[in-house]
């Protein structure tokens, strides 16, 4: 415990000195957005300048934000404090750590690709302005410190994504949104009578009104209190993951939104539910979370097996790519609760991961889109013929998706059916099993784009490979998705000490009753630590 | 010189980069002949690091080479390296010198192909996968270099994408292999949680600590994933569907090199076995069922390249029965005699489908001997080899084979000769049918020209493999002590076989004798049948040509099923249950009947803009009360 506090006060420090990276983080879309509002709704060019640019200089700071973290570190780093609502300890508190550093990183990328490679002709305007107070809540949710203005953030993202649904959707545009909203609004309504009941709860004790994270994961909970704040709190997060069964919302959003809306639900607020799981549910009820892991193990790998089976039969490459995206959180979620160093650290790279596979399958679907008007796979084969580089950046992407190895999925999944293993075994053999699945869908899935014969119907109208553009947006996902499947330990040395302090943490809380299990012998720990 | 060793596994992958970038420029032939250059250097890399190593004492022959900690997590350290020792250079040197060759016959077979520069990279993919799988110091980099080949096999054999029937086959060899990686998967878990390591030299010092089951758990996870990988009973149906690939790449990936890897796998983990007699049976008996299943299969299949692909199965078969009784030696000895003359024979017949423009159909050749005889001689060294006439190659490799079976059990043996006698009849058959009789392809085309022996591109290829195919008789010679190269070669890494010390050469003179016997008696039975006539309906039973049915059962029993399961989930579960539930809540909550379409417009607008202008307000009014 010492050496959290060490590790935040440190951070406090270092935070106070130096630029504050996160508040501008946060801002800066903000500051676009507006720039945005003033300019005539004519002026589209110039408006979608301002959009790509301040999401340049959202993905400029935040990779100063990685220049500035240091590795090997687990506490909070560029804490800024802001004391908002003294009387009711509400501040302005961001701070960032392994955790949420990448999934920050993530984020600002895949803003500007959307914004870059979105291509919405319609109301350009409010289109650019949503997508960018988007960014600024799913930064400010993954940066902040207080559990209230992580709400706020958290209850923010919903109004843009609905908006951007309605505004530039498909066909059941008006359905799918109201549906999204209904189910995640009903979630994060449980989510602030948690917090408020946290919050009083912690206040009854210590007598301090606070809703900053680092004091409130000292409160002590009964058993069933922990059991019923975490269930109110992940009432939320399950629903944005989203977490079996409470997907239904997901592939109806994801189908009917335009190609940005698609790979930011997906891609970014979709790790809100996840980030949140960690940060949490781990982080301020581990001793429910120990109890009710095994709830959630199971609801994780029926998400794995579930989404890979019901993915099998969609023909609309959207609505597969979705409950693809079911299957992979439910390894996020097994990573999480498994509780072990490798499977929350697998689970945290996992989401990074997940996010640049599932965006970049999304444009890739967008595009073929864009040239036939269809996503289903009825009306398409052949294309490998026609786009050739199309169809190499689609297999790669797909190979990515279901785990093989050299590709950044794989090493995420690997590390949480390991660490899995080692808690909860019976979990992760049957989760082993959807990485057989995931290869009958997706190769499927591409097999059906791709190969065989043209359909007769298509056979004369053109379709042109990549464009400079199109390619331009792809490429830094490819590079990332080879880059961190070859050599990602630049990236988890930075994510694994703060996974190690959280399991720390809850090691301490939830151990007086629960003892470790299934852990190799001391004798191993140390050999393999040298 | 060791030291150079990483070249071996990066000289394919820079070829794979060049012409992943720059192939299409490139161009045919040069890619082709770049790619054939750098596997070639391989080679000459893998000779010069054998060399090295041969210097120094047998105990002494193992080197690891560390590059890089691929990641590091906890407990969980995975380092990518290289482990130099016998068997892994043994298999890194008949890896690049095949793929060498098939490289070369390539350039030729592939000439006319739009995707020309794109095959090549695919094989040198292909080729560096195969060599990180063989030569690395970690299991999960081994796992690796196996999903590698695994993607380049699916790649290659759906190469000819536009032919629904490659696009199948590849995805199902795909999905058959991860039914097996699965399995492999699961091993490693257990391998991590039992010793802390995945790395080959700590596994293998920290077996104590793995209890029996366990370590049985581990010998057939890992098997279940060579089952996969070297398509054995279960999961074999696929290789024969493999053969939609150009047939290159059935004989590089699907005879010689990546379907070996499961039998390389077993050998590599033989301290596993050892301490696992249970599952070495479970290996043994797998692997000469396999054997004999699929050489019955073999005796009825009219598909050139198919006979092939079965008669592959079957002696992988072998490799795993040798494999199951601690007999590593004849299994990686029966490996290399095989790679030689399976792959002689594929070229062969990939000559011939070359030269026939793509009929694949035994029942169209005939008297092709007279037409290419070139091509005649080489596929009859191979039939003679991998029948077992001494003194060819296959005849020693698959007599090691026997006599350890043997030494275990004699059931073992006897199903084993069985299928000895099986091997030299199908394969004799193939032979008769395509080069012997009376022509049966003039009809078929009409005004085209005389089926030739190819060019020398090609050429070369055959006359090299159909030499290893008789010299690789010399890699191992039971006489004396002296002679059994790769045994005292590979014994620093297996250990010494279990049996064969034991027998005296008057038993060993019975076993040849014997084996002997059982390849005439095949020999003649195919030609007693199969020389003059074509057509022998009964002797081709369709069960046997449905390769007993076991394709068409998963497809009705699990498939199908499968794809009901899925119908269901998706339009029952999913849509009415699950859904369902939360629309109806959804109703419930406004009031009941009113559809929901129709005011949900309008609702939520409203209610997100209320929700907006409430944190508005709410913001405001917290920044008044924080300035205060």
């Amino acid at each position: 415990m010492s050496a959290h506090a060490v590790a935040v006060g440190l951070g406090a420090v270092a935070g106070q000195r130096a630029f504050p990276f996160l508040t501008a983080l946060v801002l800066t879309p903000v500051g676009a957005a507006l720039v945005a509002l003033v300019l005539p709704r004519r002026a589209v060019w110039a408006i979608r300048a301002v959009g790509v640019a301040g999401a340049l200089a959202v993905l400029g700071i935040a990779a100063a934000v990685l220049d500035e973290f240091r590795a090997g570190f687990g506490g909070y780093q560029m804490v800024s404090v802001h004391p908002w609502v003294g009387s009711l300890g509400i501040s302005w508190s961001l701070g960032i750590d392994g955790i949420s550093l990448f999934l920050v990183l993530l984020s600002a990328l895949l803003f500007l690709l959307a914004l870059a490679g979105a291509g919405e002709r319609t109301n350009v305007k409010s289109f650019t302005i949503w997508i960018l107070l988007l960014e600024a809540a799913c930064l400010g949710s993954f940066c902040s410190l207080d559990v209230l203005l992580f709400f706020l953030f958290f209850e923010t993202t919903l109004v843009p994504v609905y908006f951007i649904i309605v505004g530039w959707g498909h066909e059941k545009r008006n359905h799918a949104a109201m549906k999204f909203f209904i189910y995640t609004f009903t979630g994060s309504a449980m989510m602030l009578v948690g917090i408020v009941a946290l919050v009083s709860i912690h206040a009854g004790q210590t007598g301090v009104t606070t809703f900053d994270i680092r004091q409130l994961v000292q409160t002590h909970l009964s058993g069933t209190a922990g059991v019923l704040l975490l269930l109110a709190f992940t009432a939320a997060f399950a629903v944005k993951a989203p977490i079996f069964p409470f997907h239904t919302w997901s592939p109806d959003a994801y189908r009917e939104a335009p190609v940005a809306g698609s790979v930011l639900m997906a891609g970014v607020t979709a790790k809100l539910g996840t980030y949140g799981i960690v940060r949490f549910d781990l982080g301020l009820f581990p001793h429910a979370t120990v109890v009710l892991a095994p709830v959630f193990l199971t609801l994780g790998v029926a998400g794995i097996v579930y989404g890979a089976i019901v993915a099998a039969v969609q023909k609309d490459l959207k609505r597969l790519v979705a409950y693809s995206s079911l299957a992979h959180i439910g390894f996020i979620v097994i990573g999480a609760f498994a509780l072990t160093g490798e499977s929350v650290s697998g689970a945290v790279l996992q989401m990074v991961n997940h996010g640049l596979i599932t965006a970049a399958l999304f444009l890739l679907v967008a595009m073929i889109y864009r040239r036939r008007q269809t996503m289903n796979v009825a009306h398409l084969g052949g294309l490998q013929r026609r786009a050739p580089v199309m169809a190499a950046t689609f297999a790669v992407v797909v190979l990515a998706s279901i785990g093989v190895p050299g590709l950044n999925g794989f090493v995420g999944e690997f590390l949480i059916l390991a660490g899995t293993f080692l808690t909860h075994r019976w979990w992760a053999v049957v989760a082993v099993a959807g990485v057989v699945l995931a290869a009958v869908y997706l190769l499927w899935a591409y097999q059906q784009i791709f190969h065989g014969p043209e359909r007769e119907s298509e056979r004369d109208k053109p379709f042109r490979d990549l464009t400079w553009r199109e390619g331009a947006v792809l490429a830094p996902l490819i590079v990332l998705i080879v880059a961190m499947g070859v050599y990602p330990r630049p990236v988890l040395d930075r994510i694994t000490p703060s996974v190690d302090q959280l399991i720390t943490h809850v090691e301490q809380v939830a151990h007086p009753n629960i003892p470790r299990v299934g852990q190799p012998e001391p004798t191993t720990h140390t050999e393999v630590a040298k | 010189m060791l030291h150079f060793a990483y070249l071996i596994p990066l000289l394919p992958l820079a070829g794979f980069a060049l012409l992943s970038l720059a192939g299409k420029r490139i161009g045919n032939p040069v890619a082709g002949w770049i790619a054939t250059l750098v596997v070639a250097a391989a080679f000459a890399m893998s000779v010069v690091v054998l060399v090295s190593l041969f210097a120094h004492a047998p105990e002494q022959r193992l080197f690891t080479q560390h590059w890089f900690t691929w990641f590091r997590v906890d407990r969980l350290s995975v380092d990518v390296g290289l482990r130099i020792d016998p068997l892994s250079v043994t298999m890194a040197l008949f890896v690049t010198g095949v793929s060498a060759l098939i490289h070369l016959y390539s350039i030729g077979y592939m000439e006319h192909d739009e995707d020309f520069a794109k095959f090549f990279c695919y094989l040198n993919l292909f080729v560096f996968s195969m060599l990180m799988l063989v030569l690395s110091s970690n299991l999960l980099v081994t796992f690796f270099g196996w999903e590698g080949v695994g993607v380049c096999s699916y790649l290659l054999i759906a190469f000819w994408f536009h032919r629904p029937s490659a696009a199948s086959a590849g995805k199902k060899a795909m999905i058959y292999n991860r039914i097996g990686d699965a399995g492999f998967l699961v091993a490693l878990f257990l391998i991590f949680e039992r010793t802390g390591s995945l790395d080959y030299s700590t596994v293998f010092a920290r077996l104590g600590r793995i209890s029996p089951t366990d370590l049985v758990a581990i010998a057939l996870l890992l098997f279940l994933g060579a089952v996969g990988k070297s398509a054995q009973i279960p999961l074999f149906p696929w290789l024969a569907d493999a053969m939609e690939g150009p047939t290159p790449v059935s004989a590089l990936i699907h005879a010689a090199t990546m379907v070996t890897a499961g039998v390389y796998l077993m050998c590599r983990i033989n301290p596993i076995l050892h301490a696992a007699p249970d599952a070495a049976h479970v290996v043994a008996w797998v692997g000469v069922v396999t054997a004999f299943v699929a050489a019955t299969i073999g005796c009825a299949q009219t598909d050139i390249k198919k006979v092939l692909a079965y008669s592959t199965v079957s002696q992988l078969g072998y490799m795993f029965l040798a494999a199951g009784t601690g007999a590593y030696v004849a299994a990686i000895f029966l490996m290399l005699a095989h790679a030689f003359y399976k792959a002689l024979l594929f070229l062969s017949a990939g000559s011939v489908v070359h030269a026939m423009d793509g009929e694949q159909d035994l029942k169209r050749m005939g008297a092709l001997r007279a037409f290419m005889p070139v091509t005649a001689v080489t596929f009859f060294v191979g039939w003679l080899s991998i029948a077992g006439v001494p003194p060819f190659s296959g005849f020693w490799a698959k007599s090691d084979v026997l006599e350890n079976a043997w030494a275990v059990s004699p059931a073992l043996w006897a199903i084993g000769a069985v299928t000895a006698v099986l091997t030299a009849y199908y394969m004799g058959r193939e032979f008769f049918l395509v080069f012997m009789g009376d022509p049966r392809w003039q009809g078929a085309r009409p005004g085209g020209e005389e089926p030739r022996d190819p060019g020398w591109v090609m050429r070369v290829p055959l006359i090299v493999l159909a030499a290893c195919s008789f010299l690789g008789l010399f890699i191992d010679l039971p006489f004396h002590p002296t002679w059994t190269f790769l045994e005292r070669w590979l014994q620093p890494v297996v250990g010494a076989s279990l049996a064969v010390h034991h027998y005296g050469l008057a038993e060993l003179w019975g076993f040849g004798l014997a084996d002997v016997a059982f390849a005439v008696l095949g020999i003649a039975m195919a030609a007693a049948v199969w020389r003059a006539a074509v057509n022998r309906p009964r002797l081709e039973p369709r069960f046997l040509f449905m390769a007993w049915f076991i394709d068409w059962s998963y497809g009705r029993f699990v498939a199908r099923p499968g794809a009901l399961v899925s119908s269901f989930a998706s339009s029952v579960v999913e849509a009415r249950v699950i859904d369902g539930a939360v629309e109806g809540a959804a109703r419930l909550v406004r009031g009941g009947g009113e559809r929901l379409r129709r005011v949900q417009t309008g609702y939520v607008r409203t209610y997100a803009a209320v929700f907006v202008g409430g944190i508005v307000i709410l913001v405001a009014y917290l920044v008044t009360r924080a300035g205060s």
